[in-house]
């Protein structure tokens, strides 16, 4: 049969491509923004997997589970911080070098 | 009007959901991390947000999938955006023309979800007998918020953690009129 019934199995495997093609982002770019897509692209992987397994484990005892989902938001109050500083460090690397590649912020390399 | 034609897919219609959110989250995912013009991959990031607030819907989780929406696409998604605007005569800097550490990183990539699909598939997890219905869980989130005995501490902590970052962001963002 095509369409498989959907369990968890199906959900963790998107949360690894996500993270793979975080991971890719993370490796490949040079522009910091870009980095930043990648991050927020592993983040969401890592969510994805915690609301799956805190639905399964729902399912399983037959009541409402929502200590993964808690997590998940706390997740998402860290990524916005997170996005805010990142991105007011890269304005600020901007207006003294403008330029944002990685690659030659190399002032603190020995 | 039936579309006779057409095999009984009613009963599939859940999985029919998974499959078209989860292939676009995919997808959006794989173009926001190698499209070649940084807006592009902007938007595909916005693409893969929306599907992954979909998978949150397909798992019952309602508040957090909205959450998602809100703080994802409302508030990350314009940061990035504007600072992909603020920063856009750096355009030529994606790293694109460097061909050996992007054939590094992909096979890095596709190494690791390999890695990982195999141990997703060896593994057996305990699954319950009958599906049942999701029940919504916002009353249950927000009590656990407001209850001290659980997770009101690291909530308000979590506050003073963002006031603290917002301030220092714009602290650290504001233009140096001096030098």
């Amino acid at each position: 049969m095509l369409l498989a019934a959907v369990g968890l199995n199906h959900y963790l495997l998107v949360g690894a491509a996500l993270f793979c093609a975080g991971l890719v982002a993370v490796m490949s770019r040079r522009n910091a923004v870009a980095i930043l897509i990648g991050i927020e692209l592993m983040l969401n992987a890592a969510n994805i997997n915690l609301v799956a397994f805190d639905h399964f484990r729902a399912q399983i005892d037959g009541q409402p589970v929502i200590d993964g989902q808690l997590f998940v938001l706390f997740v998402l109050v860290i990524a916005a911080a997170e996005a805010a500083v990142a991105l007011a460090l890269i304005l600020n690397v901007f207006d003294t070098r403008d330029r944002i590649d990685v690659d030659e912020l190399d002032t603190l390399k020995g | 009007m039936s579309l006779a034609f057409l095999p009984d897919l009613s009963g599939l219609i859940p999985e029919l959901i998974f499959y078209g959110l989860a292939a676009m989250t995919v997808l959006a995912a794989i173009g926001a991390a190698v499209a070649p013009k940084i807006v592009h991959a902007a938007f595909g990031l916005m693409a893969a947000f929306f599907g992954v607030a979909g998978l949150y819907a397909m798992l019952g989780a309602d508040f957090v999938a909205f959450s998602q929406i809100i703080v994802y696409v409302g508030g990350i998604l314009v940061l990035l955006v504007f600072g992909v605007l603020l920063t856009a005569r750096t355009e030529a800097s994606l790293g694109l023309e460097r061909p050996l550490r992007r054939a590094f990183a992909l096979t890095t990539g596709a190494v690791l979800f390999f890695v990982l699909a195999i141990a997703i598939d060896s593994t057996t997890f305990p699954a319950a007998t009958e599906a049942s219905e999701p029940l919504p869980t916002t009353s249950a989130i927000g009590h656990a918020f407001l209850d001290p005995e659980k997770m009101l501490i690291p909530f308000e902590v979590a506050s003073v953690l963002l006031l603290a970052a917002l301030i220092g962001a714009a602290y650290l963002a504001r233009r140096r009129r001096s030098s």
